[in-house]
């Protein structure tokens, strides 16, 4: 899928046909409850998709699954060539190639920033305490915030601890970055500090997959929007396309709700 | 209200009221009295009966202490001196303090030893205890303390502590040089060292057991508080990693090691202490080998420990289950494995809430280490109950034994939930 | 492509993958742990196998049935020397039920007390109150029976001193002797009830098995009657809550409830010819009555004090814990502090006392073993302390010992826990 449209803000970024993420056909059950049916989804090396959808539409299981902190029943992921197998190795090899930002940051709160961000680096790529430092000051100031380096987490506001969370990912050098509403947890005031993080990440070209309600974001950034609900993807489009013309009615009435006021 | 509003709503303050002082009678202790003692009639009768108790029990007090004797070496004697002014007799204690402390076994001219490794308790603890105010290096001092501490009450050869301490650290040593590949072959590595280092330790402890050597002195010679304090600190402290251990085991997901666990830990805390000292006592000789020797003491020691960790490990389970699940998933997704995220994430954090869990075991052990004398053990307890109100000398005197009993155990239980809550502050305004 | 459900790699079963893989990685673990368990429960075994003293004993349990051989001084039910092991085991686990009940009735007592006088606004009777919790939570509880055993054995007057014309020391209210053996009490017993006795002969020791049966065929009466008055007041309870939520208005049901409590219960007591049988001083000593040794008071009270420091703190956490804005919220809706109290504050505090309190229950069934120190007879001090001796069980003995708390620990567990799941159902 390439980029057509140049009339929005959309910076134009090279997609490659390199293939990041791979799911077919992939099912997921909690007990006899069935969240996520038979997905597919190609996610291309620096795509920007963002995934949309009422609550308890799976929406989050789907990306949380691709990280492996949920396991699917059925169906395939291949992240970067590797397959989600049962195997620990493949699962490591996910891991450290697959970037997560959680809604509620989950710093690690005994931790100072620069802890935080080096502690990955070092006991799981085994890296030097001090090349790890020095790798985690570059992301902390890309995230622009180096001076609370010492810090603890919850000497942080909201916004700076998700931006701290976005750098601990950076510092393992992942390939792909996943999303999970990085901004329902901040105050209003705090959404656009995050939002810049992640738009100058997309910038960069970093393959990522959003769960957001931004859809300012979404229009902004991603080259593909996805609409869940009960556990399907219903629709996905180009964010103009999908925001000006959705074709399913259930797409409608959502966007509709959001949009509204 | 006023006329400002009235006229209209808008309205700008020009001049400032400076703050004027409250009513006089509103200030002052006949003030706090009204308020605090007898602010209603059933408040008034409260705080007269609660007047009348103090009034009982001071009355009871203040003469038995202030008229009490020093001076005598039996009852008779001190009755003769007291000539019944309702003082107390505490020359008992003057005369069997040595025995209240360190029973009637433990060799007279070698009481500096304990007293030493009491003493050496207050420089080794401040570093464990206010972690975050000292150095870290300091530490050191805490971890040679118990090596030490054996060999100046047991006695013996140094080799045999100084051996026991060089395998933790070569263990420990083995273990961070070999983590990188693994944390299994890392625990192996670590064992394996300081196994070897303890076997030729005993060795040459053996071959040299004349090396720098304290006259040695059998468990069985324990007694008095050092009783208390040696099983209460011993087992603590054993029971702390075997306790992290349990509530891990309870937390996991295999069924095998979650049953082992909770079945061990229900079963601990279901049955009283008394039933564990009396397997210690009659029962768990049948199941050790025949021909080992293990002294009671050791077996009690054994038999606390398993006691403690089972409280011990509900406590810490506390303090996992009070982790947000965003904790372990924040370390997963970064590829942490199990034996990381434990250690480097989870641990600390679930470690810090059970602190106060953790010292109300600790508090609640040391009073338990009491119910030894029920086993003929000769701890402070039993040296009251037994030696001492056994001896004709000072057959028939109580309260100044028990008091100083009640003293000695609340001053250091007392201290220690002080400290407790003090902590529990100082990690409540910690970074969070 | 692999997946989740695709069976093991096609290209064949590595060993790697023992440790590896989640599938097998579990089994893997959970065989190493049971491997390691069965070597050290077989060591364990080994060794008691090899033991000399077990060789020749072995285990058998048929030493129960033999005659125990030996005195029990608190028998709630009849007993004599000739009796078997396991009737003086089931003695002394009456016993402990006994002192376990009534302590922890007490301990509740003094503990509501304390916290919530802790609580007071009056500054010297929250100090005191701290100071009783402080004292007793930070002393062994050893010691405390200790104490409170030398008390009541040295400092009460010996039965002799109520003899004379001019006594040294008098029966409480002239029914009730509180002596150095212990305490003297009244005997409640029914002359009209099921085999009764005539009112002049009171029933003494011996009585034979029909008249104990009678006996407690008549409390069981008394008790239905209670019971049945409990459920009355419930259904007028719940009749007026029906009034007011059909009128507005409730119903004052103060008088008609204290009648249901009372009016039933005294009737009964009439009709069944409640006498008491006072402990009367002959010779040197006490006959007729109850006799609570000195053993089973100084257990009873101190474990009571004790553990009453303890529950005065969690009833003071649990009042504590119910937050300000709770009061104020219920006191801005116009509520009178009574109401206030009994309808927010304390289910919602009870809540959270409840289950602290009843681990406190546990721990004073526990700590009734301490009676050992002080003599009382419970399971302790018959089936592990003078059986255990004279027969040479140890084994049999402690394991015996140690079912027994641990059914009970693990059945008021068992309740908690359903205790704990109401409440939570009821938070949704």
């Amino acid at each position: 899928m390439a980029m057509t449209d140049t009339d929005t803000a959309t910076p134009q970024m090279e997609i490659s046909d390199e293939v990041a993420i791979e799911i077919r056909n992939m099912n997921k059950w909690y007990g006899t409850f069935h969240v996520l049916r038979d997905i597919d989804l190609t996610v291309h090396r620096g795509e920007r998709i963002v995934i949309c959808g009422p609550s308890g539409s799976g929406k989050s299981t789907l990306i949380r699954c691709i990280n492996a902190l949920e396991e699917h029943q059925r169906g395939s992921i291949v992240v970067d060539g590797t397959p989600l197998s049962s195997d620990l190795k493949n699962i490591d090899k996910i891991r450290s190639e697959v970037g997560m930002c959680f809604q509620h940051f989950n710093l690690f709160p005994h931790l100072t920033i620069l802890e935080n961000c080096t502690l990955a680096p070092i006991w799981v790529r085994k890296i030097p305490k001090r090349e790890a430092e020095k790798t985690a000051m570059y992301f902390l100031e890309k995230v622009k915030i180096p001076d609370q380096a010492n810090k603890y987490p919850g000497q942080l506001s909201g916004g700076q601890q998700q931006r701290v969370a976005i750098a601990r990912s950076l510092c393992m050098r992942p390939r792909i970055m996943l999303f999970d509403e990085p901004t329902s947890a901040l105050d209003p005031e705090m959404i656009k500090e995050v939002l810049d993080t992640m738009i100058q990440l997309a910038e960069e070209g970093m393959t990522m997959l959003c769960v957001t309600h931004e859809m300012g974001f979404a229009r902004q950034v991603a080259n593909r929007v996805i609409f869940m609900d009960d556990g399907q993807i219903v629709e996905q489009n180009e964010p103009e396309a999908f925001f000006k013309s959705p074709r399913n009615e259930r797409t409608r009435l959502f966007l509709s709700q959001i949009l509204g006021h | 209200m006023s006329d400002t509003h009235a006229e209209s709503v808008a309205f700008v303050r020009e001049s400032v009221i400076p703050p004027a002082p409250p009513p006089a009678k509103e200030a002052g202790a006949i003030r706090w009295m009204r308020e605090n003692l007898f602010a209603t009639w059933f408040n008034a009768i409260l705080t007269l009966v609660a007047l009348y108790l103090i009034w009982v029990l001071l009355s009871g007090v203040v003469p038995w202490i202030v008229n009490g004797t020093w001076q005598g070496s039996s009852l008779a004697e001190c009755r003769e001196i007291l000539q019944g002014n309702g003082g107390g007799c505490f020359a008992v204690l003057r005369e069997r303090w040595p025995q209240l402390l360190f029973g009637f076994q433990y060799p007279d001219y070698l009481r500096w030893r304990p007293v030493l490794a009491f003493f050496l308790l207050f420089v080794a603890v401040p570093p464990a205890l206010f972690v975050m105010f000292l150095p870290r290096w300091t530490l050191i001092v805490t971890a040679i303390y118990p090596f030490l501490a054996y060999w100046l009450i047991w006695g013996g050869t140094i080799l045999t502590p100084l051996f026991a301490a060089l395998g933790v650290v070569a263990g420990y040593l083995a273990f961070s040089f070999t983590e990188r590949r693994g944390f299994v072959l890392g625990l192996a590595a670590g064992v394996v060292t300081a196994l070897a280092v303890w076997w030729i330790g005993g060795l040459l402890a053996g071959e040299f057991s004349r090396f720098l050597r304290l006259e040695a002195v059998v468990s069985r010679a324990m007694g008095g508080f050092m009783l208390n304090l040696v099983l209460g600190i011993v087992c603590v402290s054993l029971s702390l990693p075997i306790g992290i251990l349990l509530a891990l085991g309870r937390q996991s997901s295999l069924p095998v090691v979650k049953g082992f666990c909770v079945v061990f830990i229900e079963f601990v805390r279901g049955v009283p202490l008394i039933t564990l000292l009396f397997v210690a006592n009659v029962v768990l000789a049948f199941f050790l080998p025949p021909d080992a020797n293990f002294d009671l003491i050791l077996r009690v020691i054994i038999m606390i420990t398993l006691f403690a960790s089972a409280y011990i490990a509900e406590v810490i389970r506390g303090g996992l289950a009070a982790l947000p699940k965003g904790q372990y998933e924040a370390a997963d997704s970064l590829g942490l494995d199990y034996a990381q995220a434990m250690r480097l994430i989870i641990l600390p954090q679930a470690l810090k809430i059970s602190i106060p869990g953790i010292v109300n075991v600790a508090v609640g052990l040391f009073k338990d280490t009491t119910l030894v004398s029920v086993i003929s053990m000769f701890d402070l307890v039993g040296m009251i109950r037994g030696p001492i109100l056994a001896s004709t000398a000072w057959a028939g005197i109580y309260w100044e034994l028990w008091a100083a009993a009640c003293l000695m155990f609340f001053v250091v239980c007392y201290g220690i939930s002080q400290y407790s809550q003090w902590l529990e502050r100082q990690l409540q305004t910690d970074h969070r | 492509m692999t997946t989740l459900s695709d069976p093991p790699h096609a290209d064949g079963f590595r060993l790697s993958l023992l440790v590896r893989d989640k599938r097998y990685r579990s089994y893997t673990f959970q065989a190493i742990a049971l491997i390691a368990l069965f070597v050290f429960f077989g060591w364990l075994a080994s060794n008691a196998i090899r033991n000399p003293v077990l060789q020749q004993a072995g285990i058998d349990f048929g030493f129960l049935a033999d005659p125990a051989g030996y005195d029990i001084n608190q028998q709630p039910i009849p007993y004599t020397s000739q009796s078997s092991h396991l009737r003086a085991s089931f003695i002394g686990a009456i016993n402990t039920l006994i002192v376990a009940f009534l302590a922890c009735v007490t301990a509740t007592v003094f503990g509501v007390f304390a916290g919530v006088l802790r609580l007071s606004n009056n500054w010297i009777v929250g100090k005191l109150m701290a100071l009783y919790v402080e004292m007793f939570r930070n002393i062994p509880v050893l010691i405390w029976i200790l104490i409170i055993f030398t008390i009541s054995a040295n400092v009460l007057p010996q039965p002799s001193a109520f003899r004379g014309d001019d006594p040294e020391a008098s029966p409480i209210l002239g029914v009730a002797a509180l002596t150095n053996r212990g305490f003297y009490l009244p005997r409640p017993y029914f002359t009209n009830g099921i085999g009764a006795v005539p009112d002049d002969v009171p029933a003494d020791g011996g009585a034979p098995v029909a008249q104990e049966v009678a006996s407690i065929a008549n409390w069981l009466i008394v008790l239905a009657v209670f019971a049945a008055s409990f459920l009355a007041v419930r259904g007028v309870n719940a009749w007026a809550t029906k009034r007011q939520n059909a009128t507005g208005r409730r119903p004052s049901t103060f008088w008609t409830n204290l009648g249901l409590w009372f009016v039933p219960i005294i009737l009964t007591l009439l009709i069944l010819g409640l006498r008491w049988e006072v402990p009367e001083l002959r010779g040197f000593n006490f006959q007729g009555g109850i006799l609570a040794r000195n053993s089973l008071i100084a257990l009873w009270f101190a474990l009571s004090i004790y553990t009453g420091a303890f529950i005065a703190e969690n009833v003071r956490a649990g009042i504590l814990a119910i937050s300000r804005g709770q009061t104020e919220a219920a006191a801005a809706l116009g509520l009178r502090p009574g109401r206030v109290m009994s309808l927010v504050v304390l289910p919602q505090a009870l809540r959270i006392i409840i289950p602290p309190l009843i681990s406190q229950y546990l721990n004073i069934t526990k700590n009734t073993s301490l009676a050992i120190a002080v003599g009382y007879m419970d399971l302790t001090g018959t089936l592990g302390g003078i059986t255990l001796n004279q027969t040479g069980r140890a084994l049999e003995c402690v394991l015996l010992l140690m079912a027994f708390y641990l059914v009970f620990s693990l059945v008021i567990s068992a309740v908690m826990n359903a205790y704990n799941a109401s409440v939570a159902l009821k938070e949704r």
